[in-house]
C-alpha cells in the first residue's frame, strides 16, 4: 500500500470534521439534527482518526505540503503549510482520537435548545477547535503550527462564551483569551529565536540551526512561558478556574482533557526534537514549576465550592505533575542517561493519555449533573447516586483513576515517575541528587491529596442525603450520553490494566526524543507484568492485581451468604440514636476542606466573617483567593488603568484640541525634517 | 511465570494464616493493654467471638444506603485479605508477590481507605462524613510517610518489591542503617494512625468527638461490621508484616529452602507476639491527641521519613 494513505487519510478526517461544522449551519437552531445527525458521525470519525493515529505510531515519519497559506511575496518567502506526522504527533493525535470520540457522542446526547448560541454555530466552533488541535499536533512549520494554534484558541473562546449573555462568563472568556495571547505571543518569538535569521521557518530548518547555549535558553524560556500559559502552569493558570466553570461541559472536557496536552506537546517537540542541545537548568527548571503548580493546583482542589473549579484546579494539578516528570526526562537527557530519561518521558506521556480520558469522563459528568439538577455548587448537591446512577458510578471510576488509585489509569503514571525517582541516585550534582527525595516526598503527598479531593467530589456529589428538595427529581443522563462516559471509563481501567501494551507505542515516541524505549524491556517479563527494568528491581501486574482483589471481594461475599442468611433489613439511619437527622447536618464541601484549609493556610488568601455567639441571625462566610491574583494581576490591572487614564487625558473629544495636536504634530515634524 | 508447588503452598499457607491470626494479633493486643492498665483482661479468642456473634445476626442498613454502602464491606475485606498475601511473612517465594511491590500496596490500602471513606458519607450522617473527613486528613499525611520509609529500604536495597528488600536485607552483612532509623520511628507513627491506635485515634472508645474508625463505620451492622472489623485487624496483621519485613527479616523462608516454612512461622508468630506486646505498651503510655494535633503528629513522621532518604543520600548507606 501507498506510504502516505496515513496521513492523507487523516487529512480526510480533519477537513470532513470542518465539513460537519459547515454543515450545521444549515439549519443551525435545529438541536435534533445538529445533536443526533451530526456528533454521533463526528464521533466516528474521532475513532476512525484515533486508529490511523496508532498506525502510524509505527510507521515512519511522513510528510505533505499543502498549497495553502500566503503567496510568494517581495520580501518574504512562500508560505506553505507543511504537515508531518511522526510518532510524537502520532501518539497525541490518538489521544484527541479517542478522547474525542468519547466528548463527541456525549455532545449528542447533551445539546439543548435555549443554552447561549445556537448549537449549528456551537458544532462550527467544536468541529473547528477538533481540527485545529489535530493540525497543531501535525504541523511542521512554524507559520501552520500558529495559525492552528490561534484557530484553536479562538474557536475554544467562542465555545468558552457560548452563554455570553452572562457577564460573569464574558470576562472569564476575556481572562482565557488574553492570557492565550500571551503565551501566543511568546510561542511566536520563541519560533523567531529558533530560526535564527535564516527567514525559513520549516521545522526542518529550526533542527538545523546550531543556537548558541544563550540563544537556546531564550528559546527554551519562551516555549516554557507560552505552552505554560496554555498547561496552564502558575503563576499563568489564573484562567483556568475561571474559563472551565463558564463553558459547556464537552467544551471544557476537550479543553481540559485535550488542548491542555497541545501545550505538553509544544514543549517536548521544541526541548527535544527542535533544540539540539539542552542545558540541566532547563530540567530543574520544569521541575519547580511543575512541583509549584501540582501542590498549588492540589491544595485550591480540596477547597473548592464549584465542582467544575474543583476539576479545574485538578486539571493544574495533573498538568504540574507531568511538567515534572517533563523536567526529570530533560534532566536526564542532559547528562546522557539515556534510559531513566525514556523512563521519566513515559511516565508523562502515560500521564497525558490517562488525564484525557479521566479528566473529560469527569467534566462530562458534571455536565450531566448540571443538566439534572441545575446547579453547580458543592454545597446543594448530594445523594445523586440514587437518582442518576450510571453517571454516579461511572464518574465513580473517573474519581478512583484521578485519585491514582490502582488498578486504573492515574496509578500506572504515578508508579512509573515514583520509580524514575527511586532510580536516581547518581546525578552529577550533588544538590540535584539531595533534591530528587524531597521532590519525590512532594509528588507523594500531591497524590495523596488528590485522593483527597476526589473523595470530596464524588461524595459530596453523589453520596448522602439531597442537600436540596428538587434533587429528589433529578433524572439520569440519556443513553448517548452515558455511551460518551461509559466509553471514556473504559478507556482509563483499559489504560491501567493493560500498561505494557500502552508502553509499546509509547516506546515509539521516547525513542524518537531520548533515543531509547522501555519496550523491550517491558516485554521481556510478559505481557502481564510491568517491570520497567527488571523484576527484581519493582514489578507491577494490574490485571492480576484486580483479579486479585475482586477474587477475594467475590469469595469473601459468597462465602457470608452461604454460611450466614443474606437477609438485610433497611431501618432509618442509625447515626448514635439521634433521632433529627437533616441534610443540613452533613459534612458541606466546605466542611471537608476546613482542614486543609487549616493546614495549608499560608497558600490561600482568606478573608472570613465569623459569627459571635450572640448574633440572632448567625452568618458565616468565607472568601479564599489566590495569592497571586493579589500580588502579581491586580497591580499589573491597576498599572494598566493608571497609563490608560493618563493616555486618556490626551483625549478631551473635542474636534478643536485635536486639530491642536495635528498642528504640533506637523510642527515638530518640520522642525526636524527642516535640519 | 512456572510456580513451584512449595511457592503455591507457601501462598496459600500465608493467606490461611493471615486471616486466621489476626483477630489473634488484636486479641493479644487487648489482652497485654488490660493486664498492662491493670484491668482484668478478655480472653485471647474474644475477636473471634465477637466475630461469630456479629456474622449471626440480621443485618440492618439505613434506608438511604446505595450498593456503594452494601459492597463496601467486601470491597475493603477483599484488598486486605489481598494485601497480607502479598507482604512476604512466611516466604519471600510467593507467586503473587510480584504482582505489587511497595508503591502498589500503599495504593492497595488507599483503595480501600477511599472506599470505606466514601461508603461512610453514603448515608449522609453527621458523623459518617466526619469521620470520612478526618480518615483522609490522616490518610494524605500517611500515605506519604508510608511510602518515603518504604523508599528508605528500597534505596539501598534497590528494588521497590518487597520480597527483594526482604531477601537482600536478611542476607547481606549484618549492618547498621541510620536511615533506617529515621523511616523506623515514621513507620512505627503511620502504623499507630493508619491502624486506628491510641496517640490518634481510640479503637476502645465511642466518644464521638474523637472518633475515627468507629465514626466511618457507624452505620454498619452484623456480617458487614464483622467484615470490617476483621478487615481491621488484617490490616494491623499487614501493617506488622510490612514492618517485620523492612526492619527485622529474620526467619522468612527462602524460595531455594522450602522446609525452612517450618521455621517460619513460629518465627511469625513469635516476632508478632513481641511487636504486639510493644503496641499495646505505646497505646498505654501515650494520651490521646486532640484532632488538629494529629497532622503535626503525622508531619513529623513524613519529615523524619524525608529526612531518612536524605541521610541516605548523605552517607551513601
Amino acid at each position: 500500500m501507498d506510504r502516505m494513505l496515513d496521513l492523507d487519510t487523516i487529512l480526510t478526517v480533519i477537513t470532513i470534521w470542518v465539513g460537519i461544522g459547515v454543515i450545521a449551519l444549515v439549519a443551525p437552531r435545529h438541536t435534533r439534527y445538529i445533536a443526533q445527525g451530526l456528533f454521533p458521525f463526528s464521533a466516528v470519525l474521532s475513532l476512525a482518526l484515533g486508529g490511523l493515529a496508532l498506525h502510524s505510531l509505527f510507521v515512519p515519519p511522513q510528510a505533505v505540503v499543502l498549497p495553502l497559506g500566503l503567496p510568494r511575496l517581495p520580501f518574504l518567502p512562500g508560505l506553505q503549510f507543511h504537515l508531518r506526522i511522526d510518532s510524537l504527533s502520532a501518539f497525541f493525535l490518538a489521544v484527541i482520537g479517542a478522547t474525542s470520540a468519547g466528548t463527541s457522542i456525549f455532545s449528542a446526547g447533551y445539546l439543548r435548545k435555549g443554552e447561549g448560541t445556537p448549537p449549528g454555530l456551537q458544532c462550527l466552533q467544536y468541529h473547528l477547535f477538533l481540527a485545529a488541535m489535530a493540525v497543531v499536533v501535525l504541523a511542521d512549520d512554524a507559520y501552520s503550527f500558529l495559525v492552528a494554534w490561534e484557530t484553536m484558541a479562538l474557536s475554544s473562546y467562542f465555545l468558552v462564551i457560548a452563554n455570553h449573555r452572562v457577564a460573569s462568563i464574558r470576562s472569564a472568556g476575556y481572562l482565557y483569551l488574553l492570557l492565550a495571547h500571551i503565551g501566543a505571543v511568546a510561542i511566536l518569538l520563541c519560533f523567531g529565536v529558533l530560526q535564527a535569521n535564516t527567514g525559513d521557518f520549516t521545522f526542518a530548518n529550526l533542527r538545523t540551526q546550531q543556537l548558541t547555549p544563550f540563544w537556546a535558553s531564550i528559546a527554551f524560556v519562551l516555549a516554557v512561558i507560552g505552552f505554560g500559559a496554555k498547561a496552564g502552569i502558575v503563576p499563568l493558570h489564573v484562567w483556568l478556574p475561571e474559563a472551565h466553570p463558564a463553558a459547556p461541559s464537552p467544551v471544557s472536557a476537550l479543553m481540559s482533557g485535550i488542548m491542555l496536552k497541545t501545550a505538553v506537546y509544544g514543549l517536548l517537540r521544541i526541548a527535544f526534537d527542535l533544540l539540539h542541545i539542552q542545558i540541566w537548568w532547563w530540567g530543574a527548571l520544569l521541575l519547580g514549576l511543575g512541583l509549584l503548580t501540582a501542590m498549588f493546583g492540589v491544595v485550591f482542589t480540596t477547597v473548592q465550592t464549584d465542582m467544575k473549579r474543583l476539576l479545574a484546579f485538578s486539571s493544574i494539578e495533573n498538568l504540574g505533575l507531568i511538567f515534572v516528570s517533563t523536567g526529570l526526562a530533560l534532566m536526564f537527557r542532559t547528562y546522557a542517561m539515556p534510559a531513566l530519561a525514556a523512563l521519566a518521558l513515559t511516565a508523562t506521556l502515560f500521564h497525558v493519555a490517562a488525564h484525557a480520558l479521566f479528566k473529560s469522563l469527569l467534566f462530562l459528568a458534571t455536565g450531566s449533573v448540571l443538566h439534572a439538577t441545575g446547579e453547580r455548587n458543592l454545597g446543594k448537591l448530594g445523594g445523586l447516586i440514587r437518582t442518576m446512577p450510571w453517571v454516579a458510578w461511572l464518574s465513580l471510576i473517573g474519581a478512583l483513576a484521578a485519585s491514582g488509585l490502582p488498578p486504573l489509569a492515574g496509578f500506572v503514571s504515578e508508579w512509573l515517575l515514583l520509580q524514575t525517582f527511586l532510580f536516581t541516585t547518581h546525578l552529577p550534582t550533588s544538590f540535584l541528587n539531595m533534591l530528587v527525595p524531597v521532590v519525590a516526598a512532594a509528588v507523594v503527598l500531591v497524590a495523596a491529596l488528590s485522593a483527597y479531593a476526589m473523595v470530596k467530589f464524588f461524595g459530596v456529589i453523589f453520596l448522602g442525603q439531597p442537600r436540596e428538595e428538587k434533587l429528589r427529581h433529578s433524572y439520569d443522563a440519556s443513553l448517548l450520553e452515558r455511551v460518551g462516559l461509559a466509553w471514556l471509563a473504559a478507556g482509563s481501567i483499559a489504560l491501567g490494566l493493560f500498561p505494557v501494551q500502552a508502553i509499546d507505542g509509547i516506546d515509539r515516541v521516547t525513542r524518537l526524543l531520548v533515543g531509547f524505549g522501555l519496550g523491550p524491556t517491558v516485554h521481556a517479563s510478559g505481557w502481564l507484568l510491568l517491570a520497567p527494568t527488571s523484576i527484581q528491581r519493582a514489578s507491577y501486574s494490574p490485571v492480576i492485581f484486580l483479579l486479585v482483589v475482586a477474587a477475594a471481594t467475590a469469595f469473601t461475599a459468597a462465602t457470608a451468604r452461604i454460611l450466614y442468611q443474606g437477609r438485610l433489613r433497611r431501618a432509618a439511619a442509625w447515626d448514635c440514636g439521634y433521632p433529627f437527622q437533616t441534610a443540613r447536618m452533613q459534612d458541606t464541601s466546605e466542611g471537608f476542606g476546613q482542614p486543609i484549609r487549616q493546614i495549608f493556610e499560608p497558600f490561600f488568601r482568606m478573608r472570613r466573617e465569623l459569627p459571635s455567639p450572640l448574633d440572632a441571625r448567625p452568618r458565616y462566610r468565607v472568601v479564599i483567593e489566590d495569592h497571586f491574583w493579589h500580588w502579581i494581576y491586580r497591580p499589573v490591572q491597576a498599572l494598566v488603568e493608571r497609563v490608560a487614564r493618563l493616555a486618556g487625558r490626551v483625549q478631551q473629544g473635542r474636534i478643536s484640541i485635536y486639530l491642536l495636536y495635528s498642528f504640533v504634530t506637523l510642527v515638530v515634524m518640520l522642525l526636524l525634517m527642516g535640519r | 511465570m512456572l510456580v513451584s508447588p512449595y511457592a503455591f503452598l507457601a501462598q496459600l499457607l500465608q493467606f490461611l494464616v493471615a486471616l486466621a491470626a489476626a483477630p489473634l494479633l488484636t486479641g493479644w493486643i487487648n489482652q497485654w493493654r488490660a493486664w498492662l492498665q491493670n484491668k482484668t483482661a478478655p480472653s485471647l479468642l474474644q475477636p473471634y467471638y465477637v466475630l461469630h456473634k456479629l456474622f449471626q445476626k440480621e443485618a440492618v442498613a439505613a434506608e438511604s444506603a446505595s450498593m456503594l454502602f452494601r459492597a463496601t464491606p467486601y470491597i475493603v475485606f477483599g484488598c486486605m485479605a489481598s494485601a497480607c498475601g502479598i507482604v512476604p511473612a512466611l516466604s519471600t517465594d510467593l507467586p503473587l508477590a510480584p504482582v505489587a511491590d511497595a508503591i502498589a500496596l500503599v495504593g492497595l490500602f488507599a483503595l480501600a481507605r477511599v472506599f470505606i471513606s466514601l461508603a461512610a458519607m453514603d448515608v449522609g450522617t453527621a458523623f459518617g462524613t466526619l469521620g470520612a473527613r478526618r480518615e483522609m486528613l490522616i490518610g494524605f499525611l500517611a500515605e506519604p510517610a508510608l511510602l518515603m520509609a518504604l523508599f528508605s529500604a528500597s534505596l539501598i536495597t534497590n528494588s521497590t518489591s518487597l520480597t527483594a528488600i526482604v531477601n537482600k536485607m536478611a542476607h547481606s552483612q549484618f549492618q547498621l542503617y541510620p536511615s533506617m532509623a529515621f523511616a523506623g520511628v515514621a513507620f512505627t507513627i503511620v502504623s499507630l494512625a493508619e491502624n486506628a491506635r491510641v496517640p490518634v485515634d481510640n479503637p476502645a472508645t465511642h466518644l464521638e468527638l474523637t472518633m475515627v474508625h468507629e465514626a466511618l463505620i457507624l452505620e454498619y451492622s452484623a456480617r458487614h461490621l464483622a467484615l470490617l472489623e476483621w478487615a481491621s485487624s488484617l490490616k494491623l496483621f499487614a501493617y506488622s508484616c510490612i514492618g517485620l519485613a523492612l526492619f527485622f527479616p529474620y526467619g522468612v523462608a527462602q524460595a531455594d529452602a522450602p522446609q525452612a516454612m517450618l521455621i517460619s512461622l513460629p518465627a511469625l508468630l513469635l516476632k508478632l507476639a513481641v511487636g504486639g506486646f510493644a503496641l499495646a505498651l505505646i497505646e498505654t503510655v501515650s494520651a490521646k491527641l486532640r484532632i488538629f494535633r494529629v497532622p503535626e503528629f503525622l508531619a513529623v513522621a513524613f519529615v523524619l521519613a524525608v529526612i531518612g532518604l536524605l541521610v541516605h543520600g548523605l552517607l551513601g548507606a
